[in-house]
């Protein structure tokens, strides 16, 4: 990811650091990151659309492990990566992490935990946000 | 709404064409094209380019005015649109010519598809690549552009018991049609061996289920279908357009190992076209990984859903096979240059229906179909083309 705006980066702190989304107040339909209306209630679902603290637990649903990896995640290679489908009902793409790459499996129930995910290089900014690890 | 015929083709070579500009590359594709019509620039109503990244890939944007000014159009004043939609943006820009032929607005429209990608390294074209994706919500978090199709082959194996040598036959079959086409950037065949043996770039694809890095250019003429046998005895017709969008990341999916937007594409093209799967001849799909393509065929409604790999087995997609699946090549083989492959694949589909494909040629082809996809699935478009 190049350098750039630090304001791309705080914009999303909420949802980073504390998986915050929201429900429609229509359907109930709750959505990660948070959508400004639902798309099924559509109008009905506007002025009602009301932020949720998700509890970070799920289950992997799908995952890989990546060994080719961008300038910002050399240093962390091999690591896993998965969609998590939250209890909530939204699925997030997040990084796995404190187990043996080899026992990532689907169907694996995790939890979030906030963790240190990328830098911006030697000198430039570091950010924050969300990894999943497995529930004992 | 009017018929709308191929007259003409153009392809460059495709490959890490280090002594080759953009200009170069876009200027030979179209003029290839421009001379196969056997039209001259004035009758030329519209131009529509497809590029992805040129931005990124050589800090140049405007790339739409900048391929009519280096084919020597630009004192014509010929209207030119770049048109973008990150792998699918060649597709984009047929259907986007096609549409303004069959609205009755131009009559002759020549349409691009170009990616210079060799002028950055190998670091900074992974991370271009993964700008089809989403940045904020994927890429932020370590996902890669490979790493993304690969949860999608991991998902389909855990699914449907697809195998890595399934996957891995995919490669095996690219190369055998590559090295019959003398554009393809690998003219040269691979075993199953050597694809599972590769390095590994985000379990489970290794380096050999991943399409290359590429620069090419591609190029057709789009024309008024009752106009068409003015410029040429080979008309090719396109029967059927289509084009869907679905979420931009993969997890905002329905279904992890079904693309939504090939699938809705490809409905509204066969209703079109009053086709069904199994009327295709042939196609050219989106096989940007190995697993991309077990995906399209199942997508598609060629196979049934998970049955993907086992049809690769069984080798009913082969060049001599009931169904010839990318006979060009494919992404896998012929390369991949982003905004050039979807132009590319309509190349290949029309010199197949043309009967020039030389030694890949499939017998008795007559209908034709192109799927081109863009990011991992939120943007697909496909075309159906018949011999007239």
């Amino acid at each position: 990811m190049e350098e750039g705006g630090v304001a791309r980066f705080w914009r999303e702190i909420p949802q980073r650091y504390n998986i915050i989304g929201n429900k429609c107040g229509s359907c109930n339909k709750v959505y990660f990151p948070p959508r400004e209306a639902c798309p099924f209630c559509r109008r009905k679902s506007i002025g009602k659309m009301q932020e949720l603290k998700l509890s970070g637990k799920g289950e992997i649903v799908t995952y890989t492990i990546i060994h080719d990896a961008p300038e910002n995640f050399k240093e962390q290679v091999p690591y896993p990566i998965a969609i998590i489908k939250l209890r909530e009902g939204p699925q997030i793409t997040a990084q796995i992490v404190d187990c043996d790459i080899n026992d990532v499996k689907i169907g694996m129930k995790v939890k979030s935990t906030f963790r240190r995910i990328q830098e911006d290089g030697y000198t430039g900014a570091i950010h924050y946000g969300y990894k999943f690890k497995p529930i004992e | 709404m009017r018929d709308v015929a191929i007259i003409g083709l153009g392809i460059t070579k495709f490959g890490e064409l280090w002594d080759k500009s953009f200009r170069q590359l876009t200027a030979e594709a179209g003029s290839k094209a421009i001379f196969d019509a056997g039209i001259g620039g004035k009758e030329i109503d519209a131009m529509y380019i497809g590029s992805m990244s040129s931005g990124r890939f050589i800090g140049q944007e405007h790339v739409g005015a900048l391929v009519a000014d280096a084919s020597g159009f630009s004192h014509l004043h010929i209207p030119s649109t770049r048109v973008e939609g990150a792998c699918a943006s060649g597709g984009l820009a047929v259907r986007e010519g096609y549409l303004s032929i069959a609205s009755g607005m131009n009559d002759i429209v020549v349409v691009g598809g170009i990616e210079k990608m060799s002028d950055v390294g190998a670091n900074a074209a992974t991370e271009i690549l993964m700008t089809a994706s989403d940045q904020e919500w994927e890429a932020f978090f370590g996902a890669t552009f490979p790493g993304i199709y690969a949860m999608i082959a991991t998902k389909h194996m855990h699914d449907y018991g697809t195998t890595k040598e399934q996957l891995a036959q995919v490669a095996v079959k690219n190369h055998a049609n590559g090295a019959l086409n003398p554009n393809a950037q690998y003219q040269r065949e691979i075993k199953l061996e050597q694809v599972l043996n590769t390095t590994t770039v985000a379990y489970p694809l290794g380096l050999l289920d991943c399409s290359p890095i590429t620069d090419g250019a591609a190029s057709i003429v789009l024309c008024a279908a009752n106009k068409a046998k003015e410029y040429t005895d080979k008309p090719v017709k396109i029967i059927a357009s289509g084009q869907a969008s679905d979420t931009l990341s993969l997890h905002g999916r329905r279904e992890i190992c079904t693309l939504d937007s090939t699938v809705n594409a490809a409905k509204k093209a066969y209703k079109q076209a009053n086709l069904s799967p199994k009327d295709i001849d042939l196609a050219e799909v989106h096989d940007c990984y190995t697993i991309a393509e077990i995906c399209a065929i199942e997508d598609l409604g060629f196979v049934e859903k998970g049955q993907g790999g086992k049809a690769i087995e069984n080798k009913i997609t082969t060049l001599d096979g009931i169904l010839p699946i990318n006979t060009s090549g494919g992404l896998k083989a012929k390369g991949h240059p982003i905004g050039a492959t979807g132009v590319a694949q309509i190349v290949e589909i029309a010199l197949q229906l043309r009967e020039e494909a030389d030694k890949r040629q499939v017998n008795d082809a007559k209908i034709g179909l192109a799927q081109n996809v863009g990011g991992s699935g939120a943007t697909c478009t496909v075309h159906i083309m018949e011999a007239i």
